[in-house]
């Protein structure tokens, strides 16, 4: 692998983990398309900034786009509050009105303005490495690079910082208010940091990835976890595996590589999305398989309970019963769950008739009780 | 228990919510004509029986009649009263509009609702006191008036048996006691009103039969014979102490006994 | 049908307009119902999510038969749309989770293609770009034969399935206690969302279509309160922004098609939201505002009233401003004068003292009457 290969994996890889940190609280306070929103919303406040400062670099267009993206977040609340629209529909009108002002902004003035709309979408990953950071005539690196460590190292920074706080006002806003943690603070700081990490991050891979790395990852990491601290550290990781898988597809392919960083997005999440332990699509199903055996048993003990010295019990006790018309089970299921509820000590067969144990009475009562079966 | 063919019945229902059961083989008869209150604690799954029963949850296990009938052939027979807050109000429609949708599954595909229904809409729309707001928009109605409209809806359903899932939640007294004449007017015209209920005190007032749930059906019958404190006990559990001082009646000898198991009653 | 062919590719603006105009009214009959039911974003991924269908069908036929790529990108959408919702039903992950990540990986896949695309397929692939924010003035009169056909057998569905399209909307769980098939219905009113979406891509681009599913409903909503004029104002704005819209991009060089579109829908959306009867904000705060200067007049006579009753001959009482001020809590003492002088109630003399008219006496007992 060649150095400029090397420098533009170190950009995405940086660059993914700096979005899946952030990314990992938009998913737990349920704002996901707000990566969506807030990136597409930031164009116009860059092009803007870049018709003063004619500049790129220029840190204003950084500034620029944060307050466009802030903006963005409080003309969707402020939308809803008036109840004439619901937030999805508020959050559907009004960024792709901004978006739109951006991208004719970009085509109108083409001529004064080294953006381009592709760049806009895709990024230019593969130039990065032209794009060098020189400081008194030493090449420190490609600019980019500097530019995501700056914002990943500025959100790591914040997210240790304010740890407690953020995980108070994500879990339990009303407890983070009466504790005088001003959720309505920590709320638009992590849409700041939204802001600039879609900025910083538009720049070098495009707005599509920057939804990608912030969503995907941290929807794996969240099938993986239940911890807080890991669930961020996971998602950083798994969004830099993303990074490297993407860039190696697109290598192969010999094609776009914020595409084949969205689609290694796509992968890493499919792979945990099936295999997952516990919360993977196999262990779902698997687990409920087995649990609807399980389930059959302890609903056998719990019909045999309720009509237990009853005047129907002779009745309601007999094995055809259950695949009668009451019960409405099969056959060979009411056969199988007979067997399983038997070698597991629930019931005994008598003369045709299921009579419940103690453990199976023990089984039904935990059941109803509701601590599980 | 009566020979007569009851207007619902439930037999060994169990359903569950994804991994989660939630109600456990329920048999419940509700005999014709009678206006029936499910009550039990939050979470026993008086919500849940009812759409159950309207095949609205997918069962486990078990089966539904409606006078006689298994119910997806008899559902004609059945008019339903979702909860309020379950849809949005301020959805662009009118007060007419709402209740003709009680007729939109006898009309069949492609039809649009006519005179007819508009005509059936309106009476149902009198006899609910709420004539003269059939154009209004809905989100300008308060919440006794909402349901004064979901219970025009059902009632041009022409049901022989009513489900109602906490219509007197939140509603003003006016309309909780309209509600409550409409209910006992079905009643006197051979219906059977089926009806999820939270207010202890009201029971008696308001309905001659009762089932108590939690999570399995904990008594069923007579609301003279029922509604005692031992069965409260047993659907209520730990709120016990609170329930004793509304001192629903005393039970009478030969209350069923129904808590002899270990696992029950968790304080 | 061949002479119709020729009249629309001969006249190319009249092409432009006309798809423009169809797809914005289908699009708009069609988000009226998702924003009713709240899945407006879904519109944003599943028209994200367009592109790789229309990018394989592209690579896999070799042809930009308009057809075939809109069967692509209905497929696409489609095939996201289940995605989301098998992600949200068996895992923990939530809606909007799923919605972002479905929506990125698909376009990324679509843009992956298209790199690849644009490599090896060299001029042939040129018009693939122009599903990204669309290319009004690209459109031929096949592309509109296409859109047209689809869009008319989506609002025929539309019209027949009305009555359990809104009872869907409004109250599934009272439609499913009705019998009707409601997931049945729920497929069958995502399928037309998808095709209404699909035929505005290659006008509106993948990237922004979502709006035109948005925006006319959200203007819609704010002129009526009933769901079928909803749905016909929705496809009227829908129409005429598409129309407007394509028809300045076409005129006006550099100007992108899908961009210029969203921004007049858009602008029709905030001018209604402001100036709608009854829910403008503009109409409301103006409504408000009359509402406050009556009561303050109506408070200002009231004290004359009471001052005036003091007398034996009420009407020929005079009092100065002052007096009143000093009754009154609230502001604006002059500014209620000035009121109701112009309605013809009090009157001041050359002192700058007021009294009461006949008139003012009258509506004055009536306010005094009405509070004791």
């Amino acid at each position: 692998m060649s150095i400029p290969h090397l420098e533009i994996l170190a950009i995405a890889v940086v660059t993914a983990a700096g979005c899946s940190l952030v990314g990992v609280f938009l998913m737990l306070r349920r704002m996901a398309m707000l990566s969506d929103a807030i990136s597409h919303a930031i164009l116009p406040g860059i092009v803007v900034a870049f018709f003063f400062t004619h500049d790129l670099a220029s840190p204003w267009l950084m500034i620029a786009a944060v307050l466009t993206g802030l903006l963005t977040v409080v003309l969707v609340e402020t939308l809803t509050r008036t109840r004439r629209l619901k937030e999805d529909a508020a959050m559907g009108l009004i960024f792709p009105a901004l978006f739109s002002l951006g991208i004719v902004l970009i085509t109108r003035y083409a001529g004064d303005i080294h953006l381009d709309v592709d760049a806009v979408l895709l990024g230019e990953l593969a130039f990065a490495p032209f794009d060098r950071f020189v400081v008194g005539g030493a090449d420190l690196g490609p600019r980019h690079l500097w530019v995501m460590g700056g914002v990943t190292l500025l959100n790591l920074l914040a997210v240790t910082v304010f740890f407690k706080e953020l995980k108070l006002a994500t879990f339990d806003a009303g407890l983070a208010a009466s504790l005088g943690l001003a959720p309505a603070a920590i709320h638009y700081g992590l849409m700041a940091l939204v802001s600039v990490t879609a900025v910083g991050a538009f720049d070098a891979v495009g707005l599509i990835l920057v939804v990608a790395l912030m969503v995907g990852p941290a929807a794996a990491a969240y099938l993986l976890t239940d911890r807080l601290g890991l669930l961020l550290v996971l998602a950083a990781l798994l969004g830099a595996v993303a990074a490297g898988l993407g860039f190696a597809l697109a290598l192969w392919l010999d094609a776009s590589i914020a595409g084949g960083i969205a689609v290694g997005v796509g992968l890493v999440f499919l792979v945990v999305f099936l295999v997952a332990p516990g919360r993977g699509f196999v262990a779902v199903v698997l687990r409920r398989r087995r649990q609807r055996w399980d389930f059959a048993q302890v609903m056998l003990a719990i019909h045999l309970i309720q009509h237990e010295g009853g005047p129907d019990e002779d009745d309601e006790s007999r094995v055809e019963h259950l695949h009668g018309k009451h019960v409405g089970w099969t056959p060979a299921f009411t056969a199988r769950v007979v067997g399983g509820a038997e070698k597991r000590g629930l019931v005994e067969l008598d003369a045709g008739r299921l009579r419940l144990t103690d453990p199976g009475r023990e089984a039904a009562g935990r059941a109803l009780s509701g601590t599980g079966s | 228990m009566s020979t007569e063919t009851p207007a619902v019945r439930v037999t060994d229902l169990t359903v569950a919510y994804g991994e989660l059961p939630v109600l456990w083989d329920i048999d419940m008869d509700v005999p014709a004509g009678k206006l029936m209150a499910i009550m039990g604690p939050n979470g026993a799954g008086k919500t849940t029986l009812i759409k159950a029963i309207l095949g609205l949850v997918p069962p486990a296990a078990g089966r539904v009649e409606i006078h006689g009938g298994l119910y997806r052939d008899q559902r004609h027979l059945v008019g339903y009263v979702p909860q309020r807050g379950s849809v949005d109000w301020d959805f662009p429609t009118t007060v007419l509009d709402v209740v003709m949708m009680g007729r939109y599954g006898a009309l069949g595909w492609f039809k649009r609702p006519g005179k007819r229904e508009r005509d059936q809409a309106l009476t149902a729309l009198d006899k609910v006191g709420m004539a003269d707001f059939r154009a209004r928009q809905i989100s300008q109605l308060s919440g006794g008036q909402q349901q004064r409209v979901f219970l025009a809806r059902a009632l041009v359903q022409d049901a022989q048996v009513y489900f109602m899932d906490e219509p007197f939640q939140g509603v003003d007294a006016r309309t909780e006691l309209a509600i409550v004449d409409l209910l006992k007017e079905l009643r006197t015209l051979g219906r059977t009103v089926i009806v999820v209920h939270h207010d202890l005190q009201t029971v008696r007032d308001y309905f001659d039969w009762i089932t108590l749930l939690n999570v399995r059906r904990i008594a069923g019958g007579p609301v003279d014979e029922v509604f005692t404190s031992e069965n409260l006990k047993l659907a209520y559990g730990g709120r016990v102490e609170f329930l004793q001082r509304q001192a629903p009646c005393d039970p009478p000898p030969d209350a069923p006994d129904l808590g002899s198991y270990p696992g029950r009653i968790r304080p | 049908m061949s002479w119709l062919g020729e009249l629309f590719t001969d006249y190319t603006l009249r092409t432009v307009a006309l798809g423009s105009a169809s797809l914005g009214l289908v699009a708009g009959a069609l988000g009226a119902f998702a924003v009713l039911r709240r899945q407006s974003l879904l519109g944003d991924a599943v028209s994200h999510a367009a592109l790789p269908g229309i990018v394989l069908a592209f690579m896999l036929t070799g042809a930009k038969t308009p057809l075939v790529l809109v069967l692509g990108a209905a497929l696409a959408g489609w095939t996201a749309s289940l995605l989301v919702m098998l992600i949200v039903r068996t895992t923990r992950i939530k809606l909007d989770t799923a919605l972002g990540l479905v929506l990125s990986t698909f376009f990324g896949l679509g843009l992956l293609l298209m790199s690849i695309v644009q490599r090896s397929a060299g001029a042939g692939q040129a018009g693939l770009d122009r599903f990204l924010f669309g290319q009004a003035a690209a459109l031929v009169g096949d592309d509109l034969k296409t859109m047209a056909a689809l869009g008319a057998l989506v609002l025929i569905v539309l019209v027949m399935m009305w009555k359990e399209f809104k009872l869907l909307s409004f109250d599934p769980a009272f439609a499913g206690a009705l019998g009707l098939p409601v997931r049945f219905i729920d497929i069958v009113l995502t399928t037309l969302l998808v095709v209404a979406i699909v035929i505005g891509l290659q006008t509106v681009g993948v990237v922004l279509m979502s709006a035109m599913i948005v925006a006319p409903a959200a203007a819609a909503r704010q002129w009526t309160d009933r769901l079928g004029r909803l749905v016909i104002l929705s496809g009227v704005f829908g129409a005429a922004s598409g129309l407007t819209g394509a028809v300045l991009s076409s005129l006006v060089p550099r100007l992108p098609t899908g961009p210029t579109i969203i921004l007049v829908v858009t602008t029709i959306t905030v001018v209604s939201l402001f100036i709608a009867p009854r829910r403008g904000l503009l109409t409301e705060r103006l409504r408000r505002g009359r509402q406050r200067r009556r009561v303050r007049a109506d408070s200002v006579l009231a004290d004359l009233y009471r001052l005036a009753a003091q007398h034996a001959d009420p009407a020929q009482a005079p009092h100065a401003a002052e007096a009143l001020q000093t009754m009154s809590a609230q502001a604006g003492v002059r500014e209620g004068l000035k009121q109701l002088t112009e309605q013809g109630l009090v009157e001041s003399d050359p002192d700058g003292l007021w009294r009461l008219t006949d008139a003012g006496l009258a509506r004055g007992a009536e306010l005094i009457g009405g509070v004791s």
